[in-house]
């Protein structure tokens, strides 16, 4: 569904993204992890394509990204911090996004619904708090029904039960058959959303497997804890074999 | 494409900003037209505003409104648009706004008070002058990540239109003093916007009068048909050139 | 014709030894009269419209018009030729002269005569109005003439003196001639009271006139406004110059001339209220300089002129000069740019006042730089020179500027 083929990118002398080999395939959900710097921003955004690699393919659907803009229907992206005009309120900035993509007429506005954001239709986005504005992101997010999901630490900032809704969320539209890729630091939060796990490390791609054998592989039942060692055993076998 | 600019536009209306240039326009230009009742001081006044202030306020402001919509682009960017359609419709968004901010402000009055031709070419020049350093400022904004880089580079594109290419023009007219340079100066006035507006806006006072042979040459170039297209179009290459350049440099750039 | 025998047989009977009134109507032609008079005789020109080409008058006759009598020299002849001593013209209505690119023609002619006194006619449309070459001791008063040519070359001068001495010109209006009042080597006149408006080139225009006083006159909005060259001892009191305004016009334009007066004039909104080069020991004061471009361009070619009492108001530059050797005096004018303190109140400033303009300066040294006008450079630059002064004429200073506008006569 979505791939990425030798895709190297570097901001000037810093080399960001080396040689990433990556397939996502749809019914699936993926957690993209690693240590701040390691890429997981710079892979997204090359995915939607705010950041233009300097080499390699990215596809979606067997279609080279390069050049095109309208791929970009199948994806629908939560941002990290989402900021908006200041001035639209919330239901003109719903507005907006439904008047940019007219040609979706049947919308998905369960998230809305959940979050209760058409109490504060009326709200300008500057008077918003951090947790409402994720709302509205991650409500954005879903909105066109979109085939793959890329949700850039969803979960930060939401209060619990908000946070529960939208893992709720995620996890039927998994069910659904369609693609979920997820950054997140709350690991605990991954350990229920994701079946694959990629984990990035100053650029490149250390591990891509799923959950299942991972924890298998590190003789761990929670993911954290597995994480953790996988890391450990990487770090071991660089110190021998450099 | 248009979608996108009334929503843009519908932002920058409701800031306090533009509502307070309109109304700082506004004020001035009426307290003008308070104050003296010789609509020719009241124009060479204005004139002061449309070369210093409306570029001023246009640099500032679109290189702040960029960068604090930048995640605002960065929303767009994931949806399935052209980088191209929404870089344009920003700039479109800012620079009609604050157009339509000078036109209330200055235009309005002036009209009101039935400036004349004077008072047509101060709005033509002033709005031309607006999409001019809205475009220089976009450029600003997109060759640095940084905020105050960017300001910082449109400050000086602001300064070196008002005062430091002067200064070199002024050299060169020293320099050269013994040669007819009528022809030289036009060309070299070509590149510099603010020159060009202040040099066509003179020409329709009648202090041009007081400008001797180099006045009545530019009056005899600028006077005819040819002339005022001729500084429009230059006007408007100074507003297309920059944007275009940022533009290209927009479909490059990682976000 | 019996009528006007009767006439002339009872006047000639009756006074013999006094001069006769003879009448000119439509029966009986000026020229006639002329012809018929004796010296000093009265022709009284009734109400009509005469054609009656070149009258040439060689001996002294009062002419009287009744109102309405009007002389038309049907756009081909010059009108009166006078060469006589001694002689009126008045209340006659005189138009269409013919126009000549060789000869002068005029409404009136005067050559090598003297004492006549031309007043309250009317001239529309002439080439020349009133031309007197070589005359003296004439009086012109209360005369209009007026005239809508559209090119300098379509007419001629208002009220024209050449080689003439002791005339006095008087409350005469002039209006859309090329020249409102020309003389040249005229001495010892008065000007007083005329008014000189919308003339192709200068409203008054002198050269080598000597011992003349122009008083109480008006020049306004003159193509050139007013020149005067080589000549001394001039003096010009109260008169207004108004509105000259263009990239070639002046308020008043001096060239050499010395020993003059000028003072108590209104110079208002003129591109530039006085243009001086190569005039030397002339004494201005108690003028008004208000709105004008430049309000006193001085040249270096000028020494020993005394400013004093003037005011300066609202002129975009107060004081222009191309030279860095200043040898004219500039002292207790009152200029409203002057931004010092008086600390004693005496009403004298406490600090020099500059009128001369950084830019001001640049701009008489290159004229492109006039291109700069009004940017901010300019701005900055002036405020820079005033607080340092390092390129204006250290010495062109007014050292004793008054704090109040003087009271000027208007």
């Amino acid at each position: 569904m979505l791939s990425l083929s030798n895709v190297n990118k570097s901001f000037g002398k810093l080399a960001v993204l080396k040689d990433v080999s990556l397939t996502f395939e749809a019914g699936k959900s993926y957690a993209l992890i690693g240590p701040n710097g390691s890429g997981k921003t710079t892979l997204i955004k090359s995915v939607l394509g705010m950041v233009l690699p300097n080499t390699g393919v990215i596809s979606v659907n067997g279609k080279d990204i390069k050049g095109d803009d309208q791929y970009r229907k199948w994806i629908g992206y939560m941002p990290q911090i989402g900021r908006y005009p200041d001035n639209l309120t919330i239901g003109q900035l719903i507005d907006m996004m439904k008047n940019i993509r007219a040609e979706v007429t049947d919308v998905d506005e369960e998230l809305i619904d959940a979050f209760k954001l058409y109490k504060l239709y009326g709200k300008p986005m500057r008077t918003l708090s951090g947790g409402t504005r994720q709302k509205v992101s991650a409500a954005l997010a879903f909105l066109f029904k979109a085939p793959i999901l890329i949700l850039d630490e969803p979960t930060a900032g939401l209060d619990p039960i908000s946070s529960e809704l939208l893992k709720e969320k995620i996890l039927n539209e998994k069910r659904k058959g369609k693609l979920v890729i997820i950054t997140s630091h709350i690991l605990s939060d991954l350990d229920e959303l994701a079946t694959d796990l990629v984990y990035l490390f100053e650029g490149q791609v250390q591990y891509s497997n799923l959950v299942e054998v991972l924890k298998q592989e590190t003789g761990e039942s929670r993911l954290s804890k597995a994480i953790a060692t996988m890391i450990k055993q990487k770090e071991l076998l660089h110190s021998i074999a450099p | 494409m248009t979608k996108i600019i009334r929503y843009v536009f519908y932002d920058l209306l409701r800031t306090r900003f533009v509502t307070a240039y309109t109304l700082f326009l506004w004020l001035i230009t009426f307290a003008l037209f308070q104050l003296d009742n010789d609509g020719g001081k009241v124009a060479v006044s204005l004139l002061n505003i449309v070369l210093m202030v409306v570029p001023m306020v246009s640099v500032v402001f679109t290189t702040i409104h960029f960068f604090n919509s930048y995640e605002f682009i960065e929303l767009m960017l994931a949806q399935p648009l052209a980088r191209r359609s929404i870089f344009l419709s920003e700039y479109l968004a800012v620079a009609s706004s604050l157009c339509l901010a000078f036109l209330v402000g200055v235009g309005l009055p002036a009209l009101v008070f039935s400036l004349g031709m004077v008072g047509m070419t101060l709005i033509l020049t002033g709005v031309l002058l607006t999409c001019v350093f809205t475009s220089l400022a976009f450029l600003a904004s997109v060759v640095t990540q940084d905020k105050a880089r960017a300001i910082g580079i449109a400050l000086l594109f602001w300064f070196f239109f008002s005062l430091i290419f002067d200064g070199l023009l002024l050299w060169v007219v020293y320099t050269f003093s013994d040669y007819p340079l009528e022809k030289v100066t036009l060309a070299l006035i070509a590149l510099n916007p603010v020159d060009l507006a202040r040099i066509v806006l003179l020409l329709q006072m009648d202090i041009s009068a007081l400008m001797g042979y180099t006045g009545a040459f530019y009056q005899d170039f600028f006077g005819s048909s040819m002339g005022m297209i001729f500084s429009i179009a230059v006007l408007l290459l100074w507003a297309i050139l920059p944007l275009a350049a940022a533009l290209t440099r927009f479909l490059k750039k990682d976000l | 014709m019996k009528a006007f025998l009767l006439v002339a047989v009872i006047f000639s009977c009756v006074c013999f030894s006094y001069a006769r009134v003879i009448k000119a109507d439509h029966a009986h032609s000026i020229q006639q009269a002329i012809q018929i008079a004796n010296p000093f005789d009265t022709i009284l020109v009734t109400k009509g419209v005469y054609k009656e080409g070149n009258l040439v008058v060689q001996k002294p006759i009062h002419f009287i018009g009744e109102d309405g009598a009007t002389l038309d020299g049907e756009n081909k002849y010059e009108i009166f030729t006078i060469h006589a001593q001694g002689g009126t013209i008045q209340n006659l209505i005189f138009r269409n002269t013919g126009i000549a690119s060789i000869n002068d023609l005029a409404a009136i002619k005067m050559l090598q005569s003297s004492k006549w006194n031309i007043s309250k006619n009317i001239f529309e449309n002439c080439f020349f109005g009133i031309y007197l070459a070589n005359s003296s001791h004439c009086w012109i008063e209360n005369n209009k003439l007026t005239s809508d040519a559209e090119a300098e070359h379509q007419i001629g001068n208002g009220i024209h003196l050449w080689k003439c001495e002791r005339v006095t010109i008087q409350n005469n209006w002039v209006k859309g001639h090329r020249d409102g009042i020309y003389f040249e080597f005229v001495t010892n006149s008065i000007i007083n009271g005329n008014h000189s408006e919308a003339n192709m080139r200068y409203g008054l225009h002198f050269m080598f006139s000597h011992s003349n006083e122009y008083r109480n006159n008006e020049f306004i909005n003159n193509g050139a406004g007013v020149a005067v060259m080589y000549t001394q001892k001039v003096k010009m009191i109260g008169n207004r110059f108004i509105h000259n305004w263009g990239s070639s016009a002046y308020g008043l334009l001096l060239k050499d001339i010395r020993d003059s007066e000028i003072s108590g004039n209104d110079f208002k909104e003129n591109s530039v209220g006085i243009f001086m080069e190569g005039s030397s020991r002339n004494h201005f004061s108690d003028n008004q300089f208000e709105a004008n471009g430049y309000a006193v361009r001085l040249q270096a070619s000028c020494d020993e002129n005394k400013f004093e009492r003037n005011n300066f108001k609202r002129n975009t530059f107060d004081m222009v000069t191309n030279g860095s050797l200043v040898l004219n005096q500039i002292k207790s004018n009152y200029w409203d740019r002057y931004d010092g303190y008086d600390l004693n109140h005496d009403a004298v400033g406490d600090v020099p006042y500059r009128p001369v303009s950084l830019y001001g300066t640049i701009v008489e040294r290159m004229p492109a730089a006039v291109m700069l006008w009004h940017s901010f450079l300019v701005f900055l630059l002036d405020r820079a020179e005033r607080a340092m002064p390092a390129i204006t004429p250290e010495n062109l200073k007014d050292d004793f500027p008054s704090m109040k506008p003087y009271a000027v006569a208007q």
